[in-house]
């Protein structure tokens, strides 16, 4: 079934799990309508795969109206392709051309392996949350909403840095693999409210602790995950975590010696 | 009419008002010591799920939570848009419970149960005290205090919103409980994890088999209660808002193994979705119902209007609504607003190429919040043009992610040029029964969330879906598992080697092994294109008798071709995407037929069931209360072979009426 009128080359990444070495290989894209987006390009080219008896390509991908954080291609060497503050999943056509070539990869970072093609395993992020990525409050304890007014200004910011869609993009653009940007979004949204302010230091200490343990690098401010954040979460939020995290072994040096 | 002897609500005795607080008073309580010994699996981690595994584990429980994506955090429940209804009454506009309690019966089409939808609306003020407690980045006013909107079908201000990702900000508040659980070894997170079916041991549920989505391996998980909080089924027409990968096949597969199933052809098509634009199309993107707040619904007073919509003056443009509905205006229902369009498009007014949408046209009041700003900023005699400005940001604070996603896909700007809009599948009404103590008909097995039939009746009101899930997460169940798990503190957990265990997997396996080894000539999305155009012609927005007689023949037709013909490639013991949608596209198969079934039994029409033959000379849906004020529950017997229940829906408080919106 034809759906439009371009012709593409794709080469991508074809890994059959984490223990074995991947590969490229070459797929035509054929009839691709530019209103199609890149997931939907995919799934033409595996519609096509599966009726010549061949594999399909894997790819992480849900909701397709890019909040979920799942689809996660390297597409033309930035993460999301070449359009800005999109995710995969809303990157259309019509930003390629007809006759193009395009090399789509995983995330690639030590601390988040392959599992299969271009999916891979970024459940790091859920355990740095787990250790230190929320409000320590049990259902039930909750008092009125209005009883804790907040500026509107730092409503905005604290809502902004929670924009995060956890996808890994950050991670993916950044040449040491770093999840600074991931980790500054949730300890700045805690960190500008006034709910976050009881274990504020603890949060960041151990999030951060936690972001090391996973194998992700060091921030060098090179500045490319803001760049490359499909949410625009702001670098600000690396300065606000940097100062946190100071701050914070500052506090607890003196507390503890 | 009597309900069946099958079927008890256990709604608790006394006033609609006491019913809940004497039943929190009462219930049975388990003890901390035995609460360490109950082991609690829960299916999907959306609101209801991610906030029911965090709050069970507070509470001392063991608790197991599985979902089918990479993380818990990306559940379907993180793409809601516009917000969470409470009854705060924070903008003093006359909500209250009752009020909230009313709306929803009403909006529902007076399908639903009066003791559910009252409890709702007691606990929706919590569910807001709870997620800012946990940091939930609500708009608020400039004062500090939490801000509100409207929504459709009420005419108070009671729907709290943080921009259009309410969902997100919701999910990633008890994504964020759910983590603090598993940090501390309360929670045992399974992702990328699929329930293929439930383990009843003596008539009561026991536990799940799994797969391990990476491995392939299967799993056996005992629990003492097992909570289904797998969302709802609208993908069973292919084309819907829901995610790729929301499915039926928890809920489906807990009917075939005894949990009747609650009038599943209850099926919310949501008004204003970004229209498709191709057969290329694997998913419809939802334009929030908050734009209906500030947007103007309108088509063209002359058929075949073929203009530029900012040449057409303003006395040739059809605001169908706001002349139908002057009370409500474009604040009706969804039900109500999606017909409407329907009707408008197939008569010859629809808009675009497709000429299947209508405008939603944010002009008027772009330019009324732009002459506020103006006087806000004491700008004297300010120009069109910067009146117009200062009104784009306001409109852009509000809905700033909404548009560039509408840019995204359509190529259009929508600050320029109205959307066009039409309605797509968004929401099932319709899913596992429950009682009062959202326990399906097999004992220890629940359903929570958009995976119950409980709450919205016939139609549901925007921003309740959001206040629904957390309510059964955070506030229900909490309380009404007490009641069944305060009985099984003797029960030891069941070694997985029991035989229900091992014969539940041999199934299991049998199946993967057959859809694996048909190998035949068609792709399990061609299954899934053809099941969705059958449902959405013949049991979408309109249905009639002989449409879903053919729907039926159709669908049993399609069955028989799906397990001779279909091709999944791949092997069992690796990361399978087709084989995963293989199982799931099976299911909506033989859910399909049960819709049509239910939607062919139901001779009325009630909110998002619109029967062509039954309706007023207005063309609203004409109810049939003497005959049909009941909950279709249905039992499955065999294949293709369901036997109806009834549950008589008993209004004390609430006198039936036709709803009115004009």
């Amino acid at each position: 079934m034809s759906h439009g009128n371009m012709n593409l080359t794709l080469k991508v990444w074809k890994q059959k799990n984490k223990d074995t070495k991947g590969r490229f290989e070459t797929y035509n894209a054929k009839g691709i309508s530019p209103d199609m987006s890149f997931l939907e390009m995919f799934d033409v080219v595996n519609e096509q795969l599966i009726n010549e008896n061949k594999e399909p390509i894997a790819f992480d991908h849900d909701c397709r109206e890019g909040i979920c954080g799942a689809c996660s291609m390297y597409i033309n060497g930035r993460p999301h392709g070449p359009k800005g503050a999109v995710t995969t999943c809303q990157l259309h056509m019509r930003s390629f051309k007809d006759g193009d070539t395009i090399v789509v990869e995983p995330w690639r970072s030590a601390a988040f392996p392959v599992i299969k093609d271009l999916a891979v395993d970024r459940s790091s992020f859920d355990r740095i949350i787990a250790a230190g990525g929320f409000v320590n409050i049990n259902t039930g304890n909750a008092k009125d909403a209005n009883n804790i007014l907040i500026n509107k200004d730092d409503a905005d910011d604290a809502f902004n840095a929670a924009a995060c869609i956890g996808c890994g993009a950050c991670v993916a653009a950044c040449k040491n693999s770093s999840a600074m940007l991931f980790v500054s979004a949730k300890v700045s949204q805690l960190a500008l409210l006034p709910q976050g302010q009881i274990e504020r230091q603890d949060r960041v200490l151990n999030m951060v602790k936690q972001m090391d343990e996973e194998g992700f690098g060091n921030c060098t401010n090179t500045g490319a995950c803001e760049a490359e954040c499909p949410k625009s979460i702001s670098l600000e939020n690396i300065a606000r975590l940097n100062r946190e995290y100071s701050s914070a072994l500052l506090t607890q040096n003196k507390i503890h010696h | 009419m009597a309900s069946s002897s099958k079927l008890n609500a256990k709604i608790p005795e006394g006033t609609l008002e006491s019913k809940w607080t004497k039943y929190r008073s009462t219930v049975h309580l388990v003890n901390p010591a035995n609460k360490r010994s109950l082991e609690v699996i829960v299916v999907g981690t959306g609101l209801a799920g991610a906030s029911a595994a965090a709050t069970l584990a507070e509470m001392g429980y063991k608790v197991k939570a599985l979902c089918f994506q990479d993380s818990p955090r990306r559940a379907h429940s993180i793409a809601a848009q516009g917000g969470v209804n409470a009854a705060k009454n924070y903008q003093n506009d006359g909500d209250s419970v009752y009020r909230l309690f009313y709306d929803t019966i009403k909006g529902g089409d007076y399908r639903a149960r009066e003791a559910n939808v009252h409890r709702l609306a007691e606990v929706s003020g919590n569910i807001i005290d709870q997620c800012v407690a946990q940091g939930v980045p609500f708009a608020r006013e400039y004062g500090g205090t939490l801000s509100n909107r409207s929504f459709g079908g009420t005419q108070v201000q009671r729907t709290f919103y943080a921009a259009g990702q309410t969902g997100q900000q919701l999910l990633l508040g008890a994504y964020s409980a759910l983590q603090r659980q598993v940090g501390m070894g309360a929670v045992t997170l399974l992702a990328r994890h699929d329930m293929m079916d439930v383990v009843n041991i003596d008539g009561k549920c026991r536990g799940i088999i799994a797969r391990d989505l990476v491995t392939g391996k299967l799993e056996r998980h005992f629990g003492h209660a097992v909570l289904l909080c797998t969302g709802g089924y609208g993908n069973v027409f292919y084309l819907s808002t829901n995610a790729m990968g929301s499915n039926v096949t928890a809920a489906w597969k807990a009917h075939k193994k005894g949990a009747f199933f609650g009038n599943p052809c209850y099926t919310q098509i949501h008004p204003t979705c970004i229209p498709v634009s191709g057969d290329h199309q694997s998913k419809l993107t939802l334009m929030s119902e908050s734009l209906r707040n500030d947007g103007r619904i309108w088509v063209p007073k002359k058929q075949g209007d073929n203009r530029k919509p900012s040449d057409i003056p303003e006395d040739e443009r059809d605001y169908y609504l706001e002349r139908r509905y002057p009370a409500f205006g474009n604040l009706v229902p969804r039900d109500v607003a999606s017909r409407a369009a329907k009707e408008r498009c197939d008569a010859g007014y629809g808009v675009g190429t497709s000429k299947m949408a209508v405008y939603l046209d944010f002009a008027f009041n772009t330019e009324r919040y732009g002459k506020i700003e103006a006087t806000k900023h004491n700008l004297h005699n300010p120009s069109k043009e910067e009146i117009m400005k200062l009104g784009k940001d306001v409109v852009k604070e509000k809905y700033g992610n909404l548009f560039d996603m509408y840019k995204q896909i359509t190529g259009e700007d929508p600050y320029e040029i109205p959307m066009r809009i039409y309605p797509a599948v968004h929401y099932t009404m319709g899913g596992l029964w429950v009682d009062y103590n959202l326990m399906t008909t097999v004992p220890g097995l629940y359903a929570l969330g958009e995976a119950n039939f409980s709450d919205h009746g016939a139609n549901r009101l925007g921003a309740s879906a959001l206040m629904q899930g957390l309510a059964d997460g955070y506030f229900v169940i909490p309380y009404t598992i007490g009641d069944y798990l305060s009985e099984e503190i003797r029960t030891k957990s069941i070694p997985t080697n029991h035989e229900a265990f091992v014969k539940a997997e041999a199934e299991v396996n049998e199946r993967i092994t057959k859809l694996l080894t048909i190998k035949g000539t068609k792709s399990v999305d061609s299954f899934h294109k053809r099941l969705g155009k059958i449902m959405w012609d013949k049991c979408g927005m309109a249905r009639n008798a002989q449409g879903l007689q053919s729907a039926i023949t159709e669908i049993q037709q399609l069955k028989k071709e799906f397990w001779s013909d279909v091709r999944v490639p791949g092997e069992a013991n690796e990361l399978n995407s087709e084989l995963e949608k293989a199982h799931r596209v099976a299911d909506f198969i033989e859910l399909g037929e049960l819709m049509c079934v239910d939607a062919l039994t139901r001779n009325e029409s009630c909110g998002g069931h619109f029967r062509e033959e039954f309706q007023t000379p207005d063309g609203e849906a004409l109810r049939d209360d003497d005959n049909y004020a009941y909950v279709a529950a249905w039992e499955y017997i065999a294949d293709s072979n369901f036997e109806l229940h009834k549950e008589e829906l008993k209004y004390e408080n609430i006198k039936l009426a036709q709803r009115n919106y004009a």
